[in-house]
């Protein structure tokens, strides 16, 4: 036991931490925006996996990393279409239309990926950028400072995403359609384009957190490689009490959490490794029962319409 | 062209010509024709499913009618949507806010508006609008305040000023003051008046006579989706007004021979003794209530809704645990009784939700009717139901009480509310209780059935029935009570006799200042 607490080791921890929390970040902060609207997509994960099988893709066939990432946001853009439609046109059940394009995201990934022969081998992904001076800094520095740019990009859009949440007039918005529709629909808001905004924005960053994983962080492609992050992704919302800093908080125990799980492996500590790589979902699943409910958008997964006809 | 103080321009006139809307099944307005000028408080009166929320989300962009038009100052304008109506200088006050609660007041105000300050929100500058115009109309509201935190009055006025903000030369009120205690009418009213002194359009929805006789210039009356008459206000009496209404003569005021002197050994049918109750939360939702009431009479308890009224009815009738205290009923200690205990005892209840707490929704109209009886003859021998004697006792009960209802097998919540509620009145009464406890007996239910359902009531009282008759709606109370209650905070502020209680006196009591 006492092999993993050493200073060396639990840097390592903090810093794999901090580079796990990525696509999870991406995919929860995203998701966030469409629970704050009133719309839960549980169809994150196929979302993910859609994004990342696009940017190992393009990035194995091009080389062009930018590109990548951009065909990995487009395909997002396009199932988040897809999920506005379905819950704000038809006004489908959210819960169950969410897995289906789930299903759709993780079948089509796998086809895709078998059809088109896509190449196995890794992909020179996403490099570090060390930031100057800052990832000199002992200790610290390397865990924090020395990431791909993918990294830095989503803790810094949690700052973002709370200014716009909070200090905006879209964000206001945002947040009337997720708690009480009728009242924005009453002002002039319209209610379906800011839940089409959110979800498909929120689709754009599960596509982006794909990416993350196929193009910054594991630099290859596999079937179902996501083995269900962006279900997590949705946890963390709730457990994040549906605020930017809360959900990266959770992102980051969770990812912690993960990594330590890791090196219990890799240090061969005896403890059961099922139990080891259970860990972090039971994390999860007590953060939950024990979280708030009280922040819960009031309209969450409740369809608007006005009643006419 | 004319401008509000807001400094936005007047409207006029608003004509609305031949408006008809129609739903699967029902034509909710059936060419109507309203209008309304500046400095004018227009009232639309009607019962429940008469159109006229209807005919106002028309105006309002929320629905499109079917035919008819819409004229603002001379000129056919359509509204497409909310955000047609408010730029047109149209605001509106719905039945139910419009209000997020969790946000604050300037948020709930400058939700869907441009800012000074482009994508960035402006709120400082929202608060101090908002404090002028409050200002301006008495309208007082703090601006960083959560909604949720404010009492019904307050979140009223905020439903004001988000209109006034917009610089709404028009304002439609459905049913303001539903909601509102006696007291806060008096205030809103004045800042109706204000608002039309200065040059604002008003239309002013209630089904409340009084109130539209106290506040309207003209008044329009519509009954299953048409205007059936529109005339000046000053003049008209409540009684023309709920003959309107109703399509046939209404009587409004009740005459009922005074209770007989009590004789000397009378036992009280009820009788009440310190009574706490805790509510749903926890904290004591009655404090130490005592009354009593004598046979042949009828005691009202009025107060804001939330003061203790509903713990007190759920109390009397065993659905909540007496925490300390005494009840008797006829003499007899029924403090932990059963309700079925309760009802063997000769008690009765109309409970408050009736669609919750009076009826099975699902069950038949007779299968209601015998729901607490069914246990013994002559509705059943050794568990087997005598459907014989049920339909014949229940299709006297309908005829006797009037229920409107194609068969004694139509679902239960297929009925409007007011035959719902004669439905379980039928079978309250069917037992001759030697008391009843009666929850806002005609919430929801339209004038004709409300004057039946008083008659029945009354009729009891002659029989010599005791009634605890707990109730929002003041002209009822009145009409009704031997003696008014008044109950604020979980407990009895006052009890005043009948020809003591002005609705002054009683709105002070309710709003918790001792007389
Ligand atoms: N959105 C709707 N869909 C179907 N029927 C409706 C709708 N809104 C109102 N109605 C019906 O239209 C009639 C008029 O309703 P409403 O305008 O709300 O009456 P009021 O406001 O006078 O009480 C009622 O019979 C009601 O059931
Ligand atoms: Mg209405």
């Amino acid at each position: 036991m006492n092999e993993l607490f050493t200073v060396p080791v639990l840097l390592g921890i903090l810093y794999s931490g901090v580079r796990l929390a990525t696509p999870y970040l991406y995919a929860a902060l995203g998701e966030m925006f469409a629970q704050r609207s009133g719309v839960v997509n549980l169809g994150v994960d196929g979302i993910m996996l859609m994004g990342a099988f696009a940017a190992f893709f393009v990035v194995s066939n091009t080389g062009n990393l930018l590109l990548g990432v951009l065909a990995a946001m487009l395909v997002g853009l396009l199932m988040g279409l897809i999920m506005s439609f379905v819950s704000v046109n038809l006004q489908a059940e959210q819960g169950i239309s969410g897995i289906g394009l789930y299903l759709f995201g993780l079948g089509l990934s796998s086809l895709l990926f078998k059809k088109l022969s896509v190449s196995t081998r890794a992909i020179e992904g996403f490099p570090a950028l060390p930031i100057p001076v800052l990832s000199d800094l002992p200790e610290i520095g390397d865990v924090f400072f020395k990431h791909n740019i993918l990294v830095y990009i989503a803790f810094a859009l949690v700052p973002v995403a709370a200014f716009v949440l909070n200090h905006t007039t879209l964000g206001l918005k945002v947040r009337a359609a997720g708690m009480k529709p009728e009242a924005a629909d009453s002002l002039g808001v319209s209610v379906a384009r800011v839940r089409y905004l959110c979800v498909t924005f929120g689709s754009m960053m599960a596509g982006l957190a794909g990416a993350s994983l196929s193009i910054g962080l594991i630099n290859l492609f596999q079937e179902n490689m996501t083995s269900g992050l962006g279900f997590i992704a949705v946890a963390l919302v709730y457990f994040g009490g549906w605020t930017p800093l809360g959900v990266m908080i959770g992102a980051l125990l969770f990812s912690m959490v993960n990594a330590l799980q890791l090196w219990v492996q890799v240090k061969a500590i005896p403890i059961p490794s099922d139990l080891a790589v259970m860990l972090p979902y039971i994390l999860t699943i007590a953060a939950l029962v024990l979280g708030r409910r009280a922040r819960q958008p009031a309209a969450l997964s409740k369809p608007f319409s006005r009643g006419e006809n | 062209m004319t401008l509000l103080p807001t400094g936005r321009a007047r409207i006029d006139e608003l004509r609305m010509v031949g408006i008809t809307k129609r739903f699967p099944g029902v034509l909710a307005n059936d060419g109507v024709d309203f209008d309304v000028r500046a400095g004018e408080i227009h009232a639309l009166l009607g019962e429940n499913g008469a159109g006229k929320s209807t005919l106002m989300r028309q105006l309002y962009g929320l629905y499109k009618p079917d035919a008819g038009e819409i004229r603002l100052n001379g000129a056919a304008r359509r509204f497409n949507s909310p955000s047609d109506a408010i730029h047109a200088g149209i605001g509106m006050i719905h039945q139910h806010f419009m209000l997020v609660p969790a946000l604050t007041v300037a948020e709930n105000v400058a939700l869907g508006l441009a800012s000074s300050r482009g994508p960035l929100l402006d709120l400082d500058r929202v608060s101090k609008r908002i404090e002028e115009l409050g200002e301006r109309y008495h309208l007082k509201v703090q601006p960083d305040a959560q909604v949720w935190q404010l009492s019904v009055g307050e979140q009223q006025r905020v439903e004001i000023l988000k209109a006034l903000y917009r610089g709404a030369a028009l304002l439609a009120l459905d049913e303001p003051t539903a909601v509102l205690t006696p007291q806060e009418v008096g205030e809103f009213f004045k800042v109706l008046r204000r608002m039309a002194e200065d040059g604002h359009a008003l239309i002013f929805i209630s089904h409340k006579l009084h109130e539209v006789i106290d506040i309207s210039h003209r008044v329009t009356v519509m009954r299953d989706g048409k205007v059936v008459a529109t005339h000046p206000t000053a003049g008209s009496t409540r009684e023309r007004l709920a003959g309107e209404m109703v399509g046939r003569p209404i009587l409004l005021e009740y005459d009922k021979p005074p209770v007989p002197a009590a004789a000397a050994n009378e036992v009280p049918r009820l009788e009440v003794e310190d009574l706490h109750v805790r509510g749903d939360r926890g904290r004591d939702a009655l404090r130490g209530v005592s009354l009593s009431i004598r046979s042949g009479e009828i005691l009202g308890i009025a107060g804001v809704s939330g003061n203790g009224q509903r713990e007190l009815a759920e109390a009397l009738t065993g659905l909540r645990r007496v925490t300390r205290g005494r009840v008797r009923v006829n003499g007899r200690d029924l403090t932990h009784a059963t309700p079925q205990q309760r009802i063997a005892a000769g008690q009765s209840a109309i409970p408050e939700e009736r669609m919750k707490d009076g009826v099975v929704r699902d069950f038949s109209v007779s299968e209601n009717l015998i729901l607490q009886d069914h246990g013994h003859a002559p509705y059943s021998r050794a568990g087997f139901l005598n459907t014989r004697a049920i339909t014949r006792d229940c299709a006297a009960l309908v005829k006797d009480y009037s229920v409107k209802t194609p068969a004694l097998e139509t679902p239960t919540k297929n009925l409007s509310g007011g035959n719902i509620q004669k439905l379980i009145l039928a079978r309250e009464l069917a037992r001759k209780p030697t008391l009843l406890i009666c929850a806002q007996p005609t919430r929801g239910v339209d004038i004709g059935a409300s004057e039946y359902i008083h008659q029945r009531l009354l009729e009891q009282r002659q029989r010599g029935m005791a009634t605890l008759l707990i109730s929002e709606d003041l002209d009822e109370l009145m009409a009704l009570s031997d003696r008014i209650a008044v109950m604020y905070e979980g407990r009895l502020m006052a009890v005043l006799d009948r020809a003591d209680a002005t609705p002054a006196k009683l709105g002070l009591l309710m709003a918790g200042v001792a007389a």
